[in-house]
């Protein structure tokens, strides 16, 4: 099968590599009908995830047709299902939970001795996501090995177009669960730092939450224009003191609750950006952390802290103090995918959500190089990339 | 497969040498402290300075979301082992509480224990020991306790043995990853795997011929 892989830095390419099979029992095989690059995919496009071996098939938003079950599944041949991007058992002491990102049981055990010295513990695997997330294979492909079929894709009616419900597989839980995470209460003003997918489904999911405002952070004019339109306030910062800005649009309290939509790769001039910038060049320190900084130094007493923006490594000078001493509240975490694919569907299906405006560009698999390259390079018209095997 | 791990791992086993200087460093300056520290209540493998001898001893504990009695019983069929200890060829029974043991060891070789059972209690204790004019002197015990909260069972696995040879045949164990620690830990989180999801994750995207 043609499948898109990692061979390095900005070094992405379709190769032709072997079908993938059943494994286990609850395994299926699905055929991609549609796939899309990820934010968190340029994260590994720019090399600063750790844990990719040349070879390894990217992607991890995608869905397709069921063509083959392992003798445990519950799918069927033909059903369409979306995936999620974390692989979960469904049965360890945190699937029961539904912290499903923390499963237990799908990162093999010599990929789980990769993470534990740098995390601490090993977290679930992800589809196409590093060896520090299981190795598996991912869905940027013609074919897919979907574990544990029984507990994650969730079947979608025939009928309705794929890229209505293609973003299920994380953009769409992973904005609702930063929403989440930030507790919002009515009358709220909820900050979103980074207008890309994740920040314009987390506003979108902030608004339905009943926040009274809502502010979309970023410097793309097209980005902003889209946070507008979905009923967002904006600032740009290459033109705004975000700081004074946040404190002014909220009667100089500060937003109530701040999301970091940007992660370990901000962009800008501020000096500790900079620094950053070469210092994730050199290889010191992975990750770059101007916009929780800010976020966090922007927050109101008192105030609640959501990070669903990707981190992979250490960061320094973090405003530990600010946050102590207003008595802060952070929550991240890798999205609990499965806990939100049924009623997010359902938003979809009744019409409450609709995510399709965000899709700039569709291209055949064969082109997604040529994705990957705009995505990256052109992220004012590039918002989203919807890819399609042929 | 796993020559792509062991890359990706020395990958991020260099990004862990600078906090292994630190660590250094601080357990040079802890030395400074002479006054008398009360015993923690830590397990005796996890201290910093063990002395247990000759013998190595390994141990590790882990929470498996299935009842102990169905744990117990499926430990207690060694049959049942190889099916999640990477590095055990073969069990044969050779009496009614012996077993022989074939294990994997470095460098293509294997190594025959034979043990026989000295502690069993029913649901929550097996113990064993190497019989004399074993290649490896060894013994091990596995608890199966509730945890708590119905959380299901915390099984322990202690092992201690003598090193084939000494220090470095530890140490060249460890390169090769027939270290028993290593070796214990992945072996226990395989068979919480087979227990509570009734299969072992495996990233392979084609089945291997």
């Amino acid at each position: 099968m043609r499948a898109l892989t990692w061979h390095g830095h900005h070094d992405v390419r379709v190769d032709t590599v072997p079908d993938p099979e059943i494994i286990n029992p609850r395994d299926a095989i699905i055929k991609v009908t549609a796939t899309a690059i990820c934010g968190s995919d340029l994260h590994l496009y720019d090399g600063v995830i750790p844990g990719m071996m040349p070879g390894d098939i990217l992607g991890h938003e995608f869905m397709g047709e069921v063509v083959e079950t392992g003798p445990k599944s519950t799918l069927e041949k033909g059903q369409k299902v979306v995936v999620p991007f974390t692989i979960s058992c469904g049965s360890c002491y945190f699937c029961q939970k539904q912290q499903y990102s923390a499963c237990d049981n799908s990162n093999p055990v010599d990929a789980q001795d990769l993470s534990e010295p740098l995390y601490g513990h090993a977290m679930s695997a992800l589809f196409g996501y590093s060896h520090l997330t299981g190795g598996y294979a991912g869905g940027q492909s013609e074919y897919v090995r979907v574990p544990f079929s029984d507990v994650g894709p969730i079947v979608v009616p025939d009928h309705v177009e794929d890229e209505k419900v293609l973003f299920l597989s994380d953009i769409l839980p992973t904005g609702w669960m930063a929403a989440e995470n930030a507790d919002i209460e009515p009358g709220d003003t909820v900050a979103v730092w980074g207008c890309g997918p994740v920040g314009l489904f987390a506003i979108q999911s902030a608004l339905l939450m009943g926040a009274k405002q809502v502010i979309g952070i970023d410097h793309h004019p097209h980005r902003l224009e889209l946070a507008r339109s979905l009923g967002a306030k904006i600032v740009d910062f290459s033109r705004t003191h975000v700081g004074e800005a946040l404190m002014e649009m909220s009667g100089g309290i500060g937003p109530d609750a701040v999301i970091d939509a940007v992660g370990m790769e901000a962009h800008g001039f501020a000096p500790d950006n900079v620094i950053e910038v070469v210092k994730q060049k050199v290889g010191v320190a992975a990750d770059r952390g101007h916009a929780l900084r800010e976020a966090l130094i922007t927050c109101r007493k008192g105030g609640r802290v959501s990070v669903p923006g990707v981190y992979g490594g250490f960061l320094d000078k973090f405003p530990l103090g600010a946050m102590m001493q207003k008595g802060l509240q952070l929550r991240t975490g890798q999205t609990h995918v499965q806990k939100y694919t049924k009623p997010l569907l359902e938003k979809i299906l009744n019409g409450e959500i609709d995510t399709t405006f965000l899709i700039s560009h569709r291209l055949p698999l064969e082109q997604g190089p040529e994705g990957y390259k705009n995505f990256h390079d052109n992220q004012n018209e590039w918002t989203k990339v919807v890819l399609r095997p042929e | 497969m796993s020559r792509h791990n062991r890359g990706a791992q020395t990958g991020v086993l260099a990004l862990l040498a600078a906090a292994g200087l630190v660590a250094v460093s601080y357990r040079a300056l802890s030395r400074r402290n002479f006054q008398r520290h009360p015993g923690d209540s830590a397990p005796g493998r996890t201290a910093r300075q063990t002395r247990f001898g000759d013998f190595a001893v390994t141990g590790k504990t882990i929470t498996i979301n299935r009842p102990r009695t169905e744990l117990f019983a499926y430990w207690r069929d060694f049959s049942n082992l190889a099916g999640f200890m990477e590095n055990i060829v073969s069990i044969q029974p050779t009496g009614e509480d012996r077993t022989v043991w074939t294990i994997k060891a470095p460098g293509g070789q294997t190594v025959d224990v034979e043990t026989e059972i000295v502690e069993e209690r029913d649901g929550e204790l097996i113990a064993w020991r190497s019989v004399e004019g074993s290649e490896i002197e060894a013994e091990g015990k596995v608890f199966f306790r509730d945890a708590s909260a119905d959380r299901g069972t915390e099984v322990e696995a202690i092992v201690a043995y003598k090193p084939p040879a000494g220090e470095v045949g530890r140490w060249i164990g460890k390169l090769f990853g027939r270290e028993p620690g290593v070796q214990g830990r992945r072996e226990l989180k395989r068979f919480k795997m087979l227990m509570e999801t009734g299969e072992i994750a495996d990233a392979c995207y084609h089945a291997q011929s």
